[in-house]
């Protein structure tokens, strides 16, 4: 490790936290209907689309009415998605003239992008035409907002009260999408341009090499892409090697901005939340747990890509970092914190291979994705899970000294325990199960790249990405086989509408109840004793129902690599 | 203040059932999107990128009397001792710029082991005298996107002697010209000290040329 990389991360950290505050406030603006700069252009944008597509902004929905419109649009996403994907063969812009695309690969795709995780089953440049990219920048646009409309909805049920209503989806939905998606993207584009990253329809370019060989190189819309996938925590890339590729992240400065991108809305949710419930350190408390998880975790994972891998102490070389994998103008402190980065929030875009790092470095992200994204999380899902987190973890408190919980001025009771822990029973379920069917039957064993305990981490981290719609892989999984492209396509439907579903009627039923008044006997839930707790309950959470699975795969690993033991 | 009449499920706030119109709306709400933002969005940002950046919109191309023989962001094989080599590439052929991808070997694969051992010896055989502890991990490792553009100084540096004697130039010349190319991190902080391959080498030809 190096000071270099040490401070890297932690000035990244203190950027995010002072752009958080503009982030939240301007999103406070959109959602509360207040004017903003755009206004003058995006009002008569606003009324079109409402009119056009029949939508009444005005009426506010119950819970059910909102988690049906929701999944409505998702619904409608999905199908002319798959549509426009199996058409790719007889559509334009297809200058590379790639094939048509496989059923399974289409239907995988489609609901991976509508699921916002943008796991890719392909790589990018040798299968899908220009024509195909562009259609999933559109649920690249739309897969992210769906979440803050999630968000939105669960943290009124916080701040209102004795009310059923929780928000109008579409006025939600087409306010993210005007005000903070297409304006965030454009800007996003024109930087990442003038980084570097290429924006044209022309042909993939052949160049007459130095030595005289020739060299195809693939081209296209590459940055509007980026820009969006970034922004939107999608991580599905135009390449297959995302942003380790030089057209997707050309230098450091192109990552740095990524990330910085990727993180914006996220951190932006946080301050909103302190805002939306009127009580600012309660968003800080929220804010600082995240932090306080995030800066160790990645530490670590820099520590053990910097220390490398003994076995190859062997032969003598200069460095110990581990760079299989790696990308030079990252390095291993760059490419620890942008990977740490993409799991936490649940994003996935890639700047190295995480099937290469050491076992720890491995199962850093893992851990991140295993505790359900909630370290900042992508758009409004991370925090709503952390809430859930939060409904936990008061819930402890409140058996540990006997007296009923409450968080943010609402009892939580039997129902909203039950809902949040159903919430998170959920995807652990489908990540173990579908792991060890995936290590039990011929198809799924017979996909795997890596022997030994690596070859478990390749499968924990499939199921993983699919089920928290992170989308970032072990690359060496053959994710293209049909074994595993039909269950990781569930395990991303799985991991993200049944995590809906019960947190909005927790939302529906802390809308109902009146607000209780802060006494003597109220745990507080904004001071260091919260954050504490609250990070606890994540760890201890997490770490009791995957440390089996853990202790088989990367931990297993990791002891056999300090022995020298090969597989 | 009034309290609000609780609202029947499955309703919105006016009392309406609208499983059909939320469905009918969602469906126009996409297609509306999928020509906005499909083709306006992604056209339209072509159109400025072309613009404000021709450059790096068309990919960083490097044209050299007429021939493109490159971009400066994507790496190119190098197998001739005349020139500067780059990393190992996992792609098939190497450096296959149309289709990017990594090894995927995890640390206690055997074939990690035999990569870099191999990928060692051929480093060794070609720059004799440059012990192991000269020689730094990207060099041997694959990586990542299969078409790195970039080496350590490090790694550029222990090929400046074989380079040099090569193309008949003094050492101490090719030793300037690949500290004039190193990079160093952005402010100081984000990434890692590099040297672009291509462009080194393609400034190697004009020293060449001139000597």
């Amino acid at each position: 490790m190096t000071v270099p990389g040490v401070l890297q991360l932690l000035v990244f950290m203190a950027v995010m936290a002072l752009l958080a505050i503009p982030m939240g406030r301007y999103m406070h603006r959109v959602f509360e209907g207040r004017r903003t700069f755009l206004d003058p252009v995006l009002v008569p944008c606003e009324r079109f689309i409402y009119r056009f597509c029949g939508m009444d902004p005005t009426a506010e929905m119950h819970w059910t009415t909102y988690g049906l419109a929701l999944l409505a649009l998702n619904l409608a996403g999905f199908v002319v998605l798959f549509a426009l994907i199996l058409l790719q063969q007889v559509l334009p812009l297809n200058p590379a003239h790639l094939p048509k695309v496989p059923f399974w690969v289409a239907w995988n795709t489609a609901v991976s992008f509508v699921s916002n995780t943008n796991w890719q089953v392909y790589g990018g440049e040798s299968t899908l035409s220009y024509l195909t990219q562009m259609w999933l920048t559109v649920q690249q646009f739309l897969s992210p907002i769906t979440g803050i409309c999630f968000f939105l909805a669960v943290v009124r049920g916080f701040s209102r009260q004795n009310t059923d209503l929780l928000g109008n989806f579409w006025r939600d939905f087409v306010r993210t999408l005007l005000w903070i998606s297409i304006p965030g993207a454009i800007v996003g584009t024109v930087v990442l341009v003038g980084l570097g990253s290429p924006q044209n329809f022309s042909p993939y370019t052949v160049v007459h090499t130095l030595q005289g060989a020739s060299q195809t190189i693939a081209q296209g819309p590459i940055a509007s892409m980026t820009s969006i996938m970034q922004l939107g925590d999608n991580g599905g890339g135009y390449m297959n090697m995302n942003a380790a590729h030089p057209f997707e992240a050309p230098n450091a400065a192109s990552l740095l901005f990524q990330l910085l991108l990727g993180f914006l809305i996220p951190v932006g949710c946080v301050y909103l939340f302190g805002l939306m419930v009127k009580d600012r350190r309660q968003g800080w408390a929220i804010y600082a747990t995240m932090a306080l998880m995030f800066i160790p975790l990645t530490l670590i994972m820099y520590h053990a890509e910097a220390a490398g891998n003994p076995i190859l102490a062997q032969f003598h070389l200069s460095g110990t970092a581990n760079m299989e994998g790696k990308e030079v103008r990252f390095g291993p402190a760059l490419s620890s914190l942008f990977n740490s980065g993409t799991t936490a929030v649940s994003w996935g875009s890639i700047a190295a291979a995480n099937d290469s790092m050491t076992p720890i470095g491995g199962l850093i992200p893992l851990f991140n994705m295993m505790t359900g994204e909630v370290i900042f999380g992508s758009w409004g899902v991370g925090m709503v899970g952390m809430l859930a987190y939060a409904v936990l973890a008061v819930f402890l408190a409140g058996l540990m000294v006997g007296r009923t919980p409450e968080y943010l001025g609402k009892k939580i009771q039997a129902f909203e325990v039950k809902m949040s822990v159903l919430a998170m029973i959920v995807p652990s379920f489908v990540i173990l199960i579908f792991a060890a069917l995936s290590v039990m039957l011929k198809p799924g064993l017979g996909a795997i790249a890596n022997p030994g305990p690596h070859g478990l981490s390749e499968v924990l981290y499939a199921f993983a990405s699919g089920v928290g719609n992170n989308g970032s892989a072990f690359g060496g999984l053959n994710s293209a086989a049909p074994w595993y492209a039909a269950t990781v396509g569930f395990a991303m439907l799985f991991g993200r509408y049944p995590m809906y579903l019960p947190l909005l009627a927790m939302a529906g039923s802390l809308g109902r109840k009146q607000r209780v008044p802060v006494s003597a006997g109220t745990f507080p839930t904004h001071g260091a004793m919260f954050v504490g707790l609250l990070a606890g309950t994540v760890v201890i959470v997490g770490a009791l129902v995957f440390f089996p699975a853990l202790a088989l795969g990367p931990l297993a690993e990791q002891f056999a690599m300090q022995a020298g033991r090969l597989f | 203040m009034a309290v609000p009449q609780p609202v029947p499920r499955g309703c919105d706030g006016k009392g309406r059932i609208a499983v059909r119109a939320h469905l009918w709306s969602g469906f126009r709400l996409v297609l509306l999107m999928t020509v906005i933002l499909g083709l306006g969005y992604n056209g339209a940002m072509t159109g400025v990128a072309r613009l404000i950046f021709p450059r790096q919109a068309a990919g960083s191309l490097i044209v050299r009397s007429g021939t493109v023989v490159g971009s400066r962001l994507i790496g190119q094989q190098f197998t001739s001792g005349r020139f500067f080599q780059g990393r190992p590439s996992a792609t098939t052929p190497p450096y296959n710029a149309a289709s990017s991808g990594a090894t995927n070997y995890g640390p206690t694969n055997p074939a990690l082991i035999d990569e870099v051992r191999t990928n060692l010896a051929a480093v060794e055989r070609a720059n004799p005298g440059v012990p192991s502890t000269a020689i730094p991990p990207d060099l041997v490792e694959s990586s990542a996107s299969g078409i790195d553009p970039d080496i350590s100084p490090e790694a550029a540096l222990l090929q400046v002697a074989r380079v040099a004697a090569a193309n008949r130039l003094p050492t101490q010349a090719v030793r300037q010209l690949v500290l004039a190319h190193e990079r160093g991190r952005f402010l100081g902080l984000y990434g890692s000290p590099h040297v672009n391959v291509l462009e080194l080498n393609l400034a190697l030809l004009s020293l060449v040329r001139q000597g």
